[in-house]
């Protein structure tokens, strides 16, 4: 039973906490650019404000523009209900595999790109194709570092690999685990369009990639796909911190389990966050060309990390 | 080779049988009249015998006075200070010009605009796309002819076609061709906010035209009402009072800290790195609340007008402290900047203008200091008190976006060197001498290096005393098309940053 509430609990939870995540980042780097910054509720604002907004469709948008948003979101929803974010239920749940999740949250790149095509706005097909040449750079290293892990956990199973690191917390300061984290962390900024591959502030459409994609959304579809994005990132972060330092998230459904897995997954982000808006004021964006050697040296570290594995074995 | 303009007139003494009715109405400028088929000849004399540049062509109608229309060139020599102007008698039946474009490409420009605005034919002109004209505007409405009253505007559906471009991976967005993501072509197509600001100056009085002139490019307030009080001064016969000249100076120099501090900001935050424009805008808000201490006005408006200035300006004591402070500040934030290795890979080959097609060109301002253009109106034709001062002209030679940067660095520290020195010089005195009569259709000109570069202002008046014809010349009108070359062989994502290296006026251009 306990799964099943939290397959429901745990997206609800992560939907209402996404866009503070979003906002805190924001203000953050405002604070640290020693401007006074837009309040960390912001983003919540603007969602609210898109929904009572009309959406504006092009004449020459088919179906898939319009069911794009609804993809974006429900793949997010669906992720945000299988990854490990504050309740990892006991016992192997078939679905709650890392593979899938990755597999799931790319389905809807892919819908945005096909969305970022389908109105024929050159802005909307330059973001498309470069979406699509930064996501077939990070796939391979994604995999790779999910393997990693996967090798000491013996299974790509979510809760396998957290109850493994629970147990044998000396495996999470091995050299496999903080050199996959690394990798990961590199995708996560690639992924969910973060500084230095993407400029998430940016008013200029030539420069934009996931930006790009989006240019032609308004309204209602919009806010769904502002809120998946920001969905997305927590889904990336919490995935980052929960399967390298998995402590505090709860492992069953009393009030008490529940809450010491809100706070550490609010402080696990929170430190994430910090992380994050830091890097993003000391880094400017790459030329477009370099993007490509980050995400390989990203490879690189994944490949290590799985290379250490089997040597550390 | 220095050459001077005894020179100049030695060489137009030579030639008798090119130019007619040599006079010298001021010490460094030669005035002389030409027939149409020597316009090139004259060309020929001033550009590759003198070593002068065309800086500005103007053409008015005088059907009403005269029955003609008159075209006039204006040379100035790149180092050498002395002009040479050559004015040409076209008839109102048959409105001919020979083009220069084939020598000179800014002539090539300053043609079109002319055909376009006037309804000269310019013969055999190279390049017979309208300039300033666009699909909407009704054919034969020349708007700076005289007596013409607008017509209607209509979109008549016509679509505003790029030249086609094709093979595979080439892909057009608006404002451009590209394949992959290499820019191979980019076209700039201004003129879309031409708002007629030269005819509004006509039929003025020239001591109301200043208020325009500030209005010409907001960023450029002072840069461009100078330049106009200049011309109209030079007409009048003016001498200006030294008070005036030193505060000019200040004017024009808080114009340019602005500005450049602005401009580095924005560049470095088109490299993502958001930190240095917050800083950079908060300096140069400090130095706007500098400006309306002095002036009353953010912007520097208001205070200039021919003859001086309107009022005294109280310099507030603490004024060079503040520039100081700002300078400080802003030096930090560009130490910043050129540590960070993200930031200069971005900056560094970015938009690179060889210095060959900037000559070509023309280019002005910190786009040729950049590309190893050793060129500057203060130095080279000083104007309020600038020959008084000391100064020196920042030239970098890559071209790239890091150079454009760096040429404003330099100039922000040499504009509050140059603020220091006309404070120190300030003695109190008269701010406003009286204006002469001025001569009817007698042209004069200001020159001025506003913060973008050379401007100028050409003024003619009519019988009555008032404005007869105003020609405004933007630096921008020569260093936007310099921006297309740049781009060439460029990622698309590098344009805005390329751009912002440039950011040239679209005001100052599509007058």
């Amino acid at each position: 039973m306990s799964r099943y509430i939290a397959l429901f609990v745990q997206p609800l939870l992560a939907l209402a906490l996404a866009p503070a995540l979003v906002g805190f980042i924001r203000w953050l780097k405002a604070r640290l650019q020693s401007r006074r910054g837009a309040p960390v509720w912001q983003p919540y604002s603007e969602i609210r404000k898109l929904f009572g907004k009309e959406a504006v469709v092009s004449h020459t948008a088919s179906w898939l523009f319009r069911a794009t948003p609804f993809v974006v979101f429900g793949t997010g929803v669906i992720v945000a209900s299988l990854a490990p974010i504050v309740i990892v239920p006991a016992g192997p749940l078939v679905v709650g595999d890392v593979f899938a999740a990755v597999y799931l949250l790319l389905l809807g790149t892919f819908f945005l790109a096909l969305a970022g095509l389908d109105t024929g706005s050159p802005f909307g097909g330059m973001g498309a194709s470069r979406e699509m040449t930064v996501v077939a750079l990070t796939e391979p290293t994604v995999a790779l570092s999910i393997v990693a892990l996967a090798l000491n956990a013996g299974s790509t199973n979510f809760s396998q690999i957290v109850s493994r690191t629970l147990a044998e917390p000396s495996a999470a300061l091995g050299p496999g685990h903080l050199l996959a984290f690394a990798a990961l962390f590199i995708v996560t900024l690639a992924e969910t369009g973060r500084l230095p591959v993407d400029n998430p502030s940016t008013h200029l459409e030539l420069t934009m990639i996931h930006e790009a994609m989006i240019l032609e959304y308004s309204g209602p579809y919009l806010a769904l796909i502002e809120w998946a994005a920001a969905l997305k990132l927590l889904v990336f972060l919490a995935l980052a911190a929960n399967l390298f330092m998995p402590w505090g998230i709860a492992l069953s459904l009393s009030p008490v389990a529940v809450t010491v897995g809100v706070v550490s997954l609010v402080s696990k982000l929170g430190v994430l966050a910090v992380a994050i808006a830091v890097l993003e004021t000391r880094v400017a964006k790459l030329r477009l060309f370099r993007v490509p050697e980050l995400l390989s040296a990203s490879f690189v570290l994944a490949l290590l990390a799985v290379m250490s594995t089997f040597l550390v074995r | 080779m220095t050459t001077t303009i005894d020179a100049v007139r030695r060489a137009v003494a030579g030639r008798p049988l090119l130019v007619t009715s040599v006079t010298t109405p001021r010490a460094n400028e030669l005035h002389c009249r030409v027939s149409p088929p020597n316009v090139k000849d004259v060309g020929d004399l001033a550009c590759r015998v003198l070593g002068a540049d065309l800086i500005l062509m103007a053409a008015d109608d005088r059907r009403r006075e005269s029955g003609a229309f008159f075209v006039h060139y204006l040379f100035a020599h790149r180092a050498d200070n002395w002009f040479l102007h050559a004015s040409t008698r076209l008839e109102a039946s048959a409105p001919e010009l020979p083009s220069l474009a084939r020598y000179h490409f800014p002539a090539s420009r300053f043609e079109r605009e002319i055909r376009d605005l006037l309804g000269i034919i310019v013969t055999d002109h190279p390049d017979p796309r309208p300039l300033v004209k666009h699909a909407f505007w009704p054919d034969q409405y020349y708007p700076l002819r005289k007596n013409v009253r607008p017509p209607e505007f209509a979109d008549d559906g016509r679509p505003f076609p790029f030249t086609a471009v094709g093979g595979e991976g080439v892909y057009e967005i608006p404002v451009g061709r590209v394949m992959g993501e290499t820019i191979i072509d980019m076209k700039s197509r201004l003129y879309f906010t031409h708002k007629g600001t030269e005819k509004l100056f006509e039929r003025r009085d020239p001591v109301d035209g200043v208020d325009l002139a500030e209005r010409v490019s907001g960023d450029t307030s002072v840069g461009h009402a100078l330049a106009y009080c200049q011309a109209v001064e030079a007409a009048a016969n003016v001498e200006l009072p030294p008070r005036a000249g030193d505060l000019r100076v200040i004017l024009l120099e808080l114009e340019r800290l602005y500005n450049h501090v602005a401009d580095v900001g924005a560049i470095a935050n088109d490299t993502g790195f958001a930190v240095a424009h917050a800083h950079c805008s908060r300096i140069r808000e400090q130095l706007l609340r500098l400006n309306k201490a002095l002036t009353e006005s953010r912007l520097l408006r208001g205070v200039l007008c021919p003859g001086g200035l309107v009022r005294d300006l109280p310099v507030p004591v603490d004024l060079q402290a503040r520039v100081e402070a700002a300078v400080a500040d802003f030096d930090e934030v560009v130490e910043i900047c050129l540590t960070n290795t993200l930031v200069l890979d971005r900056l560094e080959g970015t938009g690179v203008l060889k210095s060959e097609l900037a000559k070509d060109h023309g280019v002005l301002g910190y786009v040729a200091r950049a590309s190893g253009l050793d060129i500057d109106v203060r130095r080279d034709h000083p104007f309020a008190s600038y020959q008084h001062l000391k100064f020196s002209v920042p030239v970098f030679t890559a071209g790239d976006v890091k150079d454009r940067m760096n040429v404003r660095v330099e100039e922000v520290h040499e504009s509050a060197a140059l603020i220091q020195q006309a404070c120190r010089r300030l003695s109190p005195g008269r701010t406003r001498a009286s204006l002469g009569p001025i001569a009817p259709f007698a042209p004069a000109f200001g020159l001025v290096e506003g913060w973008r570069g050379r401007i100028v202002h050409w003024v003619m008046t009519s019988e009555d005393g008032r404005l007869h014809r105003v020609k405004i010349v933007d630096p921008s009108f020569f260093n936007w098309p310099a921006l297309s070359q740049a781009l060439v062989g460029n990622i698309v994502p590098d344009f805005p940053l390329c751009n912002k290296s440039f950011n040239q006026s679209y005001s100052g251009n599509d007058l």
